[in-house]
């Protein structure tokens, strides 16, 4: 498992794994325009996979040469390696970059390459500049290239009557095809805008946002505020927006009917300034069919970069769970199954079955067993999982005719300070991270939490006695709470591991540390994200866990190393939450840029993008059977994913402020949410799921109809007083905890 | 309307500043200036909300915007880091506007004694919101509407309580009775408790509610922060509908109405016992209560034997003032019921069988008790012989241990009409003269035969004067008057009250200091009877327990004696006063007039004559043992 990925900064390793979604090779302009769909390089989405691994290709080839003349000789070797790539030295580079791009690139390979690719990292890591000092000097010329792209001189007064005759346009084609065409409205909007501002006709650039920022829908306010701060060329250096949309080709699924129109208006009227900003700036992903309804176009749309391509959710996801190791469970205290030996196997059939999560027999949408390396069971989780079966068997059925009661947590004389709490498990303990740095963890069962004994106490007892777990444990520290102090930045988010040993909790400060619940101490502060840490969560089998930042990038480590296993990047904003899948095999980060990825521990690869949400996500929650995901934002809105076939299959509106807290029942049954709008809402997560239909053209096209039905799947909504509500946790008996401190203003 | 997006810092600002750090700008470096300071503040700005989402709040403090600016390698802002809004001022003259920063007197905010709030520790309170996603705000169980005007959280408070109590988890009512019994803060809530108890007779059939609301009513009871003050007689009379009322529970034999009887008995003698004060004037009413459905032939079994068992619950003395009268009439009832053996009969006799077994505990620790005050008496009347008044005061000091004082507390001294009133019966409080213990034990003999003598005997040294045969006991008869005998028969007794003293509240009569009014003439008339006479009862080792307030009772009996009538002449024996029509119509029959006939004549009886006819009963062994595990099923622990 300790296929480290490269020893050299962890920002180009993302690099790599990125994907190469940006061509920097066809920076050159391209005046001419196509004369068939197919010779354009983003109308034929068959020639797309080739074309891409070429990117990627060179792309690493780039960064092997930037590694090269900045002397790190171990990371060429260790990439080299990695990559499978033959140890070609010297001609490798030029002939292939240059057979890639139709050697536009190949005379100033060595130069731009190595700065496209910086920019590159740059956005991809927020600010190059920053976190990477050794780079400082080469900012400057990094940003140059980003946004040479706008250099491109059109006459600044026809920008209006460009944007206005493509808008007449659209408004005059038939229905179906204008809700279509209308999403090259924002896009193109501000492209058009960034070239004014960034030529320098300030004043043009004003009146055209003033004119046609009206336009835009309703969702992407947030950013169009961004931009309208924005008027000199200066400011366009380091802002991150800016760097969002020209790193990345905004997304947007186009029928082919629509397409040909656009092109056929656009030839007719020889207007090369719009082309080429759809030609550089965007990409558009056609397929065959019905145009879509407006509705479905704005339930997919909203993120960053538009929609995410087809392709990128067509890889394959074992979603299903592994199989539970065998364990015998003691069954004395029924001695009617003691009895009858042969009855016995087939008296717990029946009884697991019934439990709905333990099949004996391997999923077939499960991961291999051992595709990724998990620790073995200790004895003490042999008990846990015991423990766990027995309290299954009390489990209350839950169900929109049995809602479960909840208990609520509240957090007092907390002054606005808490900012994340978890349970573990057996909701035996209770941590709470606090923005005065501190990590508080408290007992919530009479059971006080005791430090185990000091060294010079410990070689006192007796080790060999039975009780020799109870004797370490020093009576005199028994207590309700405690605190750990370590951090010196606000604590962001905090997990148990399941075997409530150790606590995770991630900070402002840029650590991610881990605290021994036995000794109550600091054991491990992870270090590596350099900027504040938004969400950590271990693994449901411990060991490894995934931290996820405003770097971007979203880290998986394990216990056991001070440096990330994997490191996934490619999101265009804060990683803001992150989640194991049940089967650990994936990750899930949700994202300021409004995007969900789903990435696979074993590579690295992502392999989900869900585009949806309208704001940044704030929490993510994987159903039980580890088929669906439901994420929720600060729109208000819970939307549920399949991600099996990498569908949007629900939307659950209600909330009237950002969703902090997503938790599944037990059995998977319902769906918890808790908000900001101090409420808890219940959902009916089995029907939501159950009425999607799933026939084979949605799955090929992904184009669903969302049925309007957050009311008939709402079971209740649940005031708190005054507390919102930043957790959710369902009890082994499916008891729903909720946790959140007093907001007494 | 491009101007209203953002605030916006003017260029004279900007001038106004660098001037104040000494640097003399032109007007368009100052434009320029005030453009990128206002795009950088917005900037800030922004990222520092990113802060304020995580840190999952609605307001940006001033903390966030630092943290950005950190981030963004610029200095940050101090000393604005408080948690209140700044006032934010304008000056009229120079058109400058400014946070207002008054100076703070360090002095004064370290000596000042009102510590400011809010430095209490951070701590998790979990409570139950919503019971299997059913809010509070609907409840369960019945709410009085007044209830909505209390607080939230006492509010809160009592529907949790009340549903706790009253639903289904054992484990989270006895939490709730614990609470209810030791929390300080819910006097405001009384009334609803109450009224929650006062449900029961609305769930009559339901035994399990119905002990619910027993121990709710005892856990208030025991609740020692609360005043009780008039709703007691509320508490009072909801216990004695379960003790009394023939419960639609009782329907079905199978149902165990029997311990709820027995439990609202005990719970009855607690409430007397704990709070005597305030249930001073139900005292009689309550015997009367009693009494009159004990002397009500048409009512069930199981009523006579709440009656029974509540009497029994107010103490020996109880036992003896309404019990042993109307036994002679009553046995002429149960002995009708015991002697029909039809199949059809079967389950009446059985819980006549069950009213027989509560008679012969009462009448059982009757005759201990008499026999222990009586001992006693005799000590004290030896105490009483050496001339020191001191001894009368201290035996009448000690008396309510016993029995219920003379004096009553609030009532005017010729308090009884006024009781009776209050009380409601309709019928008078017949006249009461108490009855030698030998005459007793001859009578009671004569009711249960050997089945007494079986269990007397079974008392340590008990045996010796009681479990005579019937000639020997007209011998015992007439030792009380010589003083010989009486004195060798005291001899054993103190052995029988070491005996007695293990459960003191169990075997006196409760607490209450006023005693009813009639009980008040007792000691003078026994006096004159004899002195070895019943009611007189004297110090034993439980005067220790003497509460405080005794004193102030001492001192009020000397005044109350004055204003007393003297004490009623005549002869006090044989002077009845049939108390009642509704007493002589019910009691018919020839027993009633016997029974009243003075003692002497009583032994002219055949001494069997009832209880040959009941050879089985009390024998045998097995409905001793029944009654003994019901009784001690008083002590059901909560």
């Amino acid at each position: 498992m300790t296929r480290l990925a490269v020893s050299a900064p962890g920002e180009k390793m993302a690099a790599v794994q990125d994907g190469g979604s940006e061509p920097e090779g066809e920076k050159e302009p391209q005046p001419e325009l196509p004369s068939d769909g197919s010779s354009a390089p983003a109308a034929t989405p068959a020639s797309k996979p080739e074309e891409q691994q070429q990117q990627q290709q060179q792309t690493l080839l780039a960064v092997l040469q930037f590694l090269k003349r900045n002397k790190l000789i171990e990371s060429v070797d260790a990439l080299r390696r990695e990559a499978g790539l033959a140890d070609e030295p010297d001609e490798a580079p030029g002939s292939e970059a240059g057979g890639g791009v139709g050697g536009a690139a190949a005379g100033s390979a060595d130069s731009a390459d190595a700065s496209a690719l910086l920019s590159r990292v740059a956005g991809a890591a927020q600010s190059g500049a920053a976190s990477a000092p050794a780079k400082g000097g080469e900012d400057q010329p990094d940003v140059s290239v980003v946004l040479s792209a706008y250099s491109q001189q059109g006459d600044p007064s026809l920008y209006q009557v460009y944007y206005s005759g493509l808008k007449k346009f659209i408004e005059s084609v038939l229905d179906c095809h204008r809700a279509e065409l209308s999403q090259l409205f924002y896009p193109l909007f501000v492209h058009m805008y960034l070239e004014l501002v960034y030529n320098n006709h300030e004043s043009e650039a004003k009146a055209f946002f003033e004119k046609f920022s009206g336009d835009q829908e309703c969702y992407y306010q947030d950013d169009l505020r961004v931009l309208s701060g924005l008027t000199k060329k200066e400011h366009m250096k380091g802002n991150e927006t800016l760097l969002d949309f020209r790193t990345s080709k905004f997304v947007l699924r186009i029928s082919r009917d629509s397409y040909q129109l656009l092109k056929r208006h656009l030839q007719e009227r020889q207007n090369n300034q719009i082309w080429n900003i759809i030609q550089e700036h965007l990409y558009i992903d056609i397929f065959d069919g019905m145009p879509r309804s407006k509705s479905q176009i704005d339930s997919m749309s909203g993120s960053l970069a538009g929609e995410a391509r087809r392709e990128a959710n067509k890889a394959k996801v074992f979603y299903g769970l592994l199989k539970e190791p065998e364990i015998e469970v003691p069954l004395d205290d029924e001695d009617e199954e003691a009895e009858n030996e042969e009855g016995k196997p087939k008296k717990k059939k029946p009884k697991k079955d019934s439990m709905g999560s333990k099949s004996k027999k391997q999923d077939p949408n499960a991961p291999q067993q051992n595709r990724i390396p998990l620790p073995e069971l200790k004895d003490s989780d042999k008990l846990d999982k015991i423990m766990y079966m027995k309290e299954a068997t009390k489990r209350i059925r839950l169900g929109p005719e049995t809602l479960p009661s909840i208990c609520f947590y509240t957090f007092l004389n907390v002054y606005q300070g808490l900012t994340a709490v978890d349970f573990t498990d057996d909701s035996s303990l209770i941590a709470g991270g606090f923005a005065d740095s501190t990590v508080r963890v408290w007992s919530v069962t009479p059971k006080k939490l005791r430090k185990v004994k000091s060294a010079a106490d410990l070689s006192l007892i007796d080790k060999e006695s039975d009780d020799v777990l109870e004797r370490i444990m020093d009576e005199k520290t028994a207590s309700e709470s405690k605190i750990l102090y370590g951090h010196s930045g606000p604590v962001y988010g905090v997990s148990f591991s399941p075997d409530r040993n150790y606590l995770l909790s991630s900070s402002e400060d840029g650590t991610v540390r881990l605290w021994s619940l036995q000794t109550f101490t600091c054991l491990v502060a992870y270090k590596g994200h350099n900027y504040p840490v938004w969400d950590t969560q271990f693994s449901p089998y411990g060991y490894y866990f995934v931290s996820g930042g405003h770097d971007r990038v979203a880290r998986l480590w394990a216990t056991d190393h001070y440096q990330p296993l994997r490191m996934f990047a490619g999101h265009l904003g804060d990683i803001t939450c992150t989640r194991f899948h049940p089967n650990s095999n994936y990750v899930a980060t949700g994202s300021a840029d409004r995007t969900i990825r789903l990435w696979d521990v074993l590579n690295g690869h992502c392999v989900r993008v869900f585009t949806g949400h309208k704001g940044p996500i704030h929490s993510l929650a994987f159903s039980p059977n580890g088929k669906y995901l439901a994420s929720g934002s600060t729109d208000g809105r819970v939307l549920l994913w399949d991600l099996g076939h990498g569908l949007m299959i629900g939307e659950l509106k209600g909330h009237t402020d950002t969703v902090y807290a997503l938790k599944f029942s037990r059995d998977g049954e319902i769906l918890a949410s808790g908000s900001m709008d101090n409420t808890v809402r219940l959902w009916d997560a089995f029907k939501a799921f159950d009425d999607v239909e799933t026939d084979d053209f949605t799955a090929a096209t992904g184009h669903i109809h969302l049925p309007d039905n957050s009311q008939e799947l709402l079971l209740g909504t649940y005031l708190t007083k005054a507390t919102p509500v930043i957790h959710l946790h369902f009890t082994r008996r499916n008891l729903l905890l909720a946790a959140g401190s007093y907001n007494s203003q | 309307m491009r101007e209203r997006r953002f605030a916006e810092v003017p260029r004279e600002s900007i001038k106004l500043m660098a001037e104040s750090a000494g640097v003399e700008l032109g007007d368009d470096v100052a434009a320029m200036l005030a453009e990128d300071v206002c795009y950088r503040l917005r900037e800030a700005t922004q990222n520092s909300s990113q802060f304020m989402r995580h840190a999952k709040r609605r307001k940006l403090t001033v903390e966030d915007f630092n943290r950005a600016l950190r981030w963004s390698n610029t200095e940050t802002i101090c000393g604005y880091g408080a948690q209140d809004a700044l006032p934010f001022r304008p000056l009229k003259e120079g058109e400058l506007f400014f946070v207002e920063d008054r100076e703070v007197n360090l002095v004064e905010l370290a000596l000042a004694t009102n510590i400011p709030k809010g430095c209490a520790e951070t701590m998790v309170r979990v409570h139950v919101s919503y019971l299997d996603g059913k809010g509070n705000l609907e409840p369960q169980g019945t709410v009085p509407s007044a209830v909505q005007s209390l607080s939230d959280d006492l509010l809160k408070y009592y529907q949790q309580i009340t549903r706790a109590i009253l639903g289904e988890d054992p484990h989270l009512m006895k939490v709730a009775l614990l609470d209810l019994q030791s929390n300080s803060k819910i006097a405001a809530l009384l009334p609803y408790f109450v009224y929650v108890i006062s449900g029961v007779k609305s769930v009559s059939h339901d035994l399990d509610q119905l002990n619910r609301l027993l121990h709710m009513v005892k856990s208030l009871v025991q609740n020692p922060y609360l005043y009780l003050g008039s709703y007691v007689r509320s508490l009072v009379s909801s216990v004695m509908y379960c003790i009394l009322e023939p419960l639609a529970a009782s329907i079905n034999p199978l149902n165990d109405h029997w311990t709820l009887r027995d439990y609202a008995a005990l719970l009855l003698s607690h409430i007397f016992w704990t709070h005597g004060d305030l249930v001073s004037g139900l005292y009689h009413q309550i015997l009367l209560s009693l009494q009159k459905v004990l002397s009500d032939p048409v009512r069930p079994l199981c009523s006579h034997y709440g009656a029974v068992v509540g009497l029994h619950a107010l103490g020996w003395k109880a036992v003896e003032r309404v019990l042993y009268p109307h036994l002679p009439a009553y046995w002429a009832n149960l002995q009708a019921v015991l002697d029909d053996y039809s199949v059809s009969n079967a389950q009446v006799k059985a819980d006549g069988h069950k009213v027989y077994g509560a008679i012969l505990v009462a009448v059982e620790r009757l005759l201990k008790m008499k026999a222990v005050s009586l001992s006693a008496s005799a000590e004290g009347g030896a105490a009483a012989l050496q001339g020191s008044v001191g001894g009368m005061m201290g035996f009448r000091e000690s008396s309510p241990g016993l029995s219920p004082p003379p004096e009553p507390l609030s009532e005017p001294p010729l308090g009884i009409a006024s009781h009776l009133q209050a009380g409601g019966a309709g019928c008078q409080w017949e006249e009461w003269t108490p009855v030698s213990l030998p005459d007793m034990y001859c009578e009671l003999y004569s009711f249960f035969g050997d089945s007494l003598a079986v269990r007397f005997s079974t008392g340590p040294a008990l045996g010796g004067a009681p479990s005579a045969t019937p000639i020997q006991s007209s011998d015992t008869r007439k030792e009380p008057g010589s003083g010989a005998a009486n004195l060798e028969s005291t001899r054993k007794m103190p052995q029988l009250t070491a005996n007695m003293n293990i459960s003191p509240r169990q075997d006196g009569s409760p607490r209450t200091e006023p005693a009813p009014p009639s009980l008040a003439t007792a000691p003078g008339r026994s006096l004159a009877r004899s002195s070895s006479s019943s009611s007189s009862s004297v110090p034993r080792s439980r005067s220790s327990s003497s509460r405080p307030g005794r004193s102030a009772s001492q001192s009020r009996d000397i005044f109350p004696k004055a204003r007393f009538p003297p004490p009623q002449v005549g002869p006090p024996a044989f002077s009845f006063l049939i108390g009642g029509r509704q007493m002589g119509r019910r009691c018919q029959g020839r027993r009633f007039q016997t029974s009243f006939t003075p003692t002497p004549s009583l032994t002219s009886l055949p001494p069997r004559a009832y209880a040959h006819k009941l050879p089985v009963i009390g024998r045998v062994s097995k409905p001793v043992r029944r009654w003994t595990c019901s009784h001690y099923s008083l002590y059901l622990p909560l």
